[in-house]
């Protein structure tokens, strides 16, 4: 579960949003889209907390995936600082990912730097012959990435928030204007966005949440969310993907 | 190899090594199990016990501080009858001790759960939370009052059929008193429980849900070595675990040499979940380079004069 890996490339993609391509043995146990990786800083113990972060593509014939973080914080600034070569402490892979259902057409939504993870959900439904169509919203036009990945896979429409690129308002106005019919959805952004698609979509869907995590793994109660029932459930083990309905928004 | 010269023997604990994850940062040990063997470990200090389940905080409840953590989770456990018939359960499997920690929010709760966890045949000690809020008193720690820590202490004592350990709050003015007030009832010591502390986000509010939370990890250390010095000076004998922000073998030896018997790893436990017997394999392969016949060779060394 605990290992090093090898960063071959480290890359701005957009506005303090970076790409990381990691190469190790641990890629083998990456299966689900919509699993994390729980990354430490460095081997100081400056930042005792790992950061959590959405694994956006597997290549498991080059033992390497993809990860993609935005540095706004003093942690993940130093994770922008690293270069090729260097190793990384690595919990992997960590959480439930969306399960891949068997669906004809379904609509695929993300916010931000909730994008990522539907990258790989996206190639491993395609390989699976389900139909795609993509909707990320972004703050603004400086924030945009991987939107010519997504085309590559299916229609693609991308809104910004201040009308700077593609269509001026959030991914529930693009929702509006298209034609379906979509079997289902899944999602991931801000818990706005999500509460918004959970309210708003008639199909069922699956969303993926963030929450500031400690372990990761199920020992330290941290990152918790709520049923209807009222309940507490650990979303890095019980999630980060749940059922639209099933947690408390 | 010398197994011996790790090996402790305290009240209602006898330990292949000085060296256990501490309450809360362990769960209750299923998902470490995953990782390694538990019977590797010193021994086992499962998450706190409240007599009812308990929901705990809203989030956010963690917040990253320079070399340590914020924490608010609000003791959330699924109750004491629930821990007896599956966490302790899963762990029979496993030999090692296990030091249950109690909590409550008033003296009766705290008493209920003792006498119910302590018989439980794989408990072999409790550690006495005593950093709860009491209901009673107006929210008021338990830990902050010598005459309510010493209360509480002897009505556990008195309900519990195992050694009871009692978990100092750093969270006082005077330490040693606090110490003292427990001291003579209490098997022995826990400290320290963590710190209470508080971060702002960049817009100027806290980040925590519960504004406050308990600041742990390496952060904390010299505070922990201070007051175990301090009250190892006052309380010669009495079994002190300490505990805060230990995460090398030097930490380790750090602890024992203000006195303390045996201690705790908390934090590092998410930064490396491999740390407990990393820890315990350099703790062992220190002493031999060290030529030292047992940890407690070390003990009170910053205290202790020269003999001859």
């Amino acid at each position: 579960m605990k290992t090093l890996m090898t960063i071959i490339a480290n890359d701005e993609i957009a506005d303090r949003v970076f790409e990381m391509e990691l190469e190790g043995a641990l890629t083998s146990d990456m299966k689900t889209p919509g699993q994390f990786v729980h990354v430490r800083i460095d081997g100081s113990t400056e930042h005792v907390l790992r950061r959590p972060i959405s694994i956006a593509s597997i290549d498991q014939e080059a033992s390497r995936f993809t990860i993609i973080y935005r540095a706004d914080g003093a942690g993940t600034s130093k994770l922008a600082a690293k270069r090729a070569g260097e190793t990384l402490d690595i919990l992997s892979p960590l959480g439930n990912g969306y399960p891949l259902e068997r669906d004809r057409h379904v609509l695929i939504i993300g916010g931000g730097i909730g994008v990522p993870p539907l990258y790989e959900l996206s190639k491993q439904l395609n390989a699976r012959g389900v139909k795609t169509t993509h909707v990320l919203g972004f703050n603004s036009q400086k924030d945009v990435f991987y939107e010519d990945r997504f085309s590559a896979l299916g229609d693609t429409y991308v809104s910004t928030a201040d009308g700077s690129y593609g269509m001026k308002g959030f991914v529930t106005d693009v929702i509006e204007t298209l034609d379906g019919p979509f079997d289902r959805f899944y999602a991931c952004g801000p818990k706005v966005m999500l509460k918004a698609l959970s309210e708003t979509m008639k199909i069922d869907g699956y969303i993926s949440l963030e929450e500031r995590m400690g372990c990761g793994f199920g020992v330290c109660y941290a990152c918790v969310c709520e049923t209807p029932q009222g309940d507490y459930i650990k979303l890095c083990t019980e999630g980060p993907v749940f059922r639209k309905g099933e947690i408390v928004l | 190899m010398n197994k011996e010269a790790m090996h402790i023997s305290l009240p209602g604990l006898n330990l292949k090594n000085p060296v256990m994850p501490a309450s809360g940062c362990f769960s209750f040990g299923q998902e470490f199990s995953r990782l390694y063997d538990l019977s590797q470990l010193g021994a086992i200090m499962i998450k706190a016990a409240t007599h009812e389940a308990r929901k705990g905080n809203p989030t956010p409840r963690v917040a990253e501080t320079s070399s340590g953590m914020l924490n608010a989770i609000g003791l959330q456990n699924p109750g004491v009858d629930h821990i007896l018939q599956h966490e302790l359960k899963f762990l029979e499997q496993y030999d090692v001790p296990i030091i249950a920690n109690v909590a409550g929010t008033e003296i009766d709760d705290y008493v209920m759960v003792a006498d119910k966890i302590s018989k439980a045949n794989n408990v072999n000690a409790l550690e006495l939370n005593i950093s709860c809020p009491n209901v009673k008193a107006g929210g008021i720690q338990f830990g902050t009052d010598p005459e309510t820590a010493r209360r509480l202490t002897a009505e556990v004592k008195e309900a519990s059929d195992v050694p009871v350990y009692v978990k100092l709050s750093p969270n006082v003015t005077n330490i040693v008193e606090m110490a003292k007030s427990v001291g003579d009832i209490a098997d022995g010591l826990t400290m320290i429980n963590t710190l209470v502390g508080m971060r702002l986000d960049t817009t100027g509010r806290p980040i925590l849900s519960n504004i406050t939370g308990g600041l742990s990890g390496p952060a904390v250390k010299p505070v922990s070595l201070n007051m175990i010095y301090q009250v190892r000076q006052h309380m010669p004998d009495l079994p002190i675990i300490g505990m805060g922000g230990i995460s090398t073998v030097d930490d380790i030896l750090d602890y024992i040499s203000v006195g303390a018997d045996a201690v705790a790893v908390g934090t590092m436990n998410f930064t490396d979940p491999m740390i407990c017997p990393t820890l315990i394999a350099g703790l062992e392969e220190r002493l031999k380079d060290m030529g030292v016949a047992h940890l407690h060779d070390l003990k009170g060394r910053a205290y202790k004069r020269e003999e001859g």
